[in-house]
């Protein structure tokens, strides 16, 4: 187990390599750049500017620097937001996005798994139908596209929630976002547990454990229910990378000072290390959270163990 | 792969009319596949039966709510622009790019997979080890900076850097099913011929991967509508004064709290439109490939 995840962590590091190579070339190559405006700048003053960020050397020199700074926690001064420096940006934005992920995580699966299982229980019923249909609309809806419709329906008409907006300390300006975030992940939950437990309630051990005379309830809760939630476990890696880069949707939907609006402000400014250092940590993250996913997953499956 | 129907027609009882007849016991898929055909219908004749156009500026008329009887039946958006003309026509690009970007992604995923899958050894464990540092990374991420790459606003581009990306699924389903027929007969009778190896791609893989593309190709147009929706959400994609349903619903939002209809129109073209492309993508999964179920 551990040098299985010595393992992973040795692949992730060269992972993060290559991806950090790879968008500092592309971005690198991009025409036009941070300085660029509609009135061009005076030659002297632009030649100023480029020194002091270090872009009137070599791509080369560039990217070593970056490196060195990378490997200190440096991701680079911002070349949009003066004065701030991007780990300072990221820092700001990170703990409000890193919530919002978690709560719908957590939603989720309080939510989810019960749909699932309510819905195989008492399977080809007005309820089972009603948890189906909800798991299309729910996979097949971006939130960009239920966020602005909640926020209308909860914010404008019904008038219980604020429509968009934050302020620190008040919670309820995150109930519409984490709602809107957590949809599709809750809709996938009840579809995949609904299935699989379906699956699992066809099995021998099943019949047999209803043939000793069990009550359905126990069945369910005691025999059923643990072996039909693996799939759903292993489908929370990836339902955490998805929370977590839909969480840069929803902040911009909802207009939440996460880091959201920096990918998407730094794309539009061609602010080059703002890219770079979202890119790297949300990377980082992501890996990590993929190989954490992995190990609880071979530890509740004994047939699973990472040699 | 142009003789392939044919080859199927006069099989008798292919893979194609048993899928047709699964497909037309599907009344659910039927329905869907009605609608998107209305759908995609509307797109390309619509904007020519308004007296508007999708960038006509009527001053009379500024953000007019939907009336059934009035000329702007949909109503108009701040600018006095025709509401139903500029989604119909903001539709016609999205479903535009979206076809081409699918199209992109499945030339590359389908060369890609079955060159890696059939060339095996260290040329398949490159190709596809470079498959999965794309697969860790966000699609977004990629996407946006690709974004970076490129002018801001045209389309070509977009669809491009969409494609490009949207490849990866593809590629890995269309490789292991390579796999898988590689070591089948045929292949084998084919190579002692002395058929090449690109001719035995072409002639004999590709045509055996119809079924599989067309179904994964189906539910990938929903998923590049909406990736290309949400880039031009966010601003990134289709630029002023032409619209997409992303930007539209962009422009809706912001007008919610005066002129909701602004939002609630594109937003419900862009729902039926993905519903139903699930629906249909479902439905050919079920009647091409039974095993699945």
């Amino acid at each position: 187990m551990l040098s299985y995840a010595a393992r992973r962590i040795a692949g992730i590091l060269v992972t993060l390599f290559i991806i950090v190579t790879a968008s500092f070339f592309v971005v690198r190559l991009a025409p036009g750049g941070p300085f660029d405006q509609e009135q061009a700048l005076p030659a002297g003053i632009r030649a100023n500017l480029d020194r002091l960020y270090g872009l009137d050397r070599p791509v080369g020199a560039q990217y070593l620097r970056y490196l060195r700074g990378l490997a200190h926690g440096d991701l680079g001064p911002s070349f949009k937001q003066r004065d701030y420096s991007v780990r300072q940006l990221i820092g700001q934005g990170l703990p409000l996005s890193v919530t919002l992920g978690l709560a719908a995580v957590v939603l989720a699966v309080l939510v989810g798994i019960p749909l699932g299982v309510a819905a195989a229980r008492w399977r080809n019923t007005a309820l089972d139908y009603g948890v189906t249909g909800f798991a299309v609309l729910g996979i097949a809806l971006p939130s960009f596209v239920t966020g602005p419709l909640f926020a209308l329906v909860f914010g404008l008409y019904l008038r219980w929630l604020p429509v968009a907006g934050w302020e620190a300390g008040a919670p309820r300006y995150l109930i519409l976002p984490v709602l809107t975030l957590a949809l599709p992940v809750v809709a996938y939950v009840a579809r995949l547990t609904r299935a699989s437990l379906l699956e699992v309630l066809r099995a021998n051990y099943v019949r047999t454990a209803r043939a000793r005379g069990l009550g359905e309830l126990r069945v369910l809760w005691r025999h059923a229910l643990r072996p039909a939630l693996l799939p759903v476990v292993s489908y929370l890696g990836p339902a955490t990378a998805f929370v977590v880069t839909g969480s840069l949707v929803i902040e911009t939907v909802f207009g939440l000072p996460g880091t959201g609006r920096y990918l998407v402000q730094g794309a539009i400014d061609r602010d080059y290390t703002l890219v770079m250092g979202m890119v790297t940590v949300y990377g980082a993250l992501l890996l990590i959270l993929n190989l954490v996913a992995d190990l609880i997953y071979g530890w509740l499956d004994p047939r699973v163990r990472h040699e | 792969m142009n003789d392939l129907p044919a080859a199927g027609a006069g099989a008798g009882r292919g893979l194609w009319s048993d899928a047709r007849q699964r497909l037309q016991a599907d009344r659910v898929a039927l329905g869907a596949a009605g609608l998107v055909v209305l759908i995609g219908l509307a797109a390309l004749l619509g904007p020519a039966l308004s007296p508007y156009a999708y960038d006509s500026l009527d001053w009379g008329h500024l953000a007019v709510a939907p009336q059934l009887a009035a000329s702007h039946w949909l109503g108009t958006d701040r600018l006095g622009r025709d509401l139903f003309v500029r989604s119909l026509h903001g539709l016609r690009i999205s479903l535009l790019i979206s076809l081409l970007a699918s199209a992109v992604s499945v030339v590359i995923g389908v060369t890609w997979g079955s060159v890696a899958g059939y060339a095996g050894g260290r040329t398949d464990e490159w190709m596809m080890r470079f498959v999965d540092v794309l697969y860790s990374l966000p699609y977004l991420f990629i996407v946006i900076i690709l974004t970076t790459l490129f002018e801001r606003g045209s389309l070509a581009v977009l669809f491009v850097a969409i494609g490009a990306v949207g490849w990866l699924t593809m590629a890995r389903i269309v490789r292991a099913q390579t796999l898988s027929l590689k070591r089948r007969e045929f292949i084998e009778a084919a190579r002692a011929l002395g058929v090449g190896t690109p001719a035995i791609i072409a002639r004999h893989i590709l045509p055996n991967l119809v079924g599989t593309v067309a179904v994964y190709a189906t539910l990938t147009i929903p998923q590049m509508i909406i990736f290309e929706s949400f880039l031009s959400f966010l601003g990134l994609g289709v630029q002023e004064p032409l619209a997409s349903l992303g930007s539209l619903i962009n422009d809706g939002a912001q007008e919610m709290q005066s002129a909701p209809w602004m939002l609630l129109v594109p937003a419900s073209l862009l729902v039926t439109l993905l519903i139903c492309c699930n629906l249909l993508g479902d439905g050919l999964r079920d009647a091409l490939d039974p095993r699945d179920r």
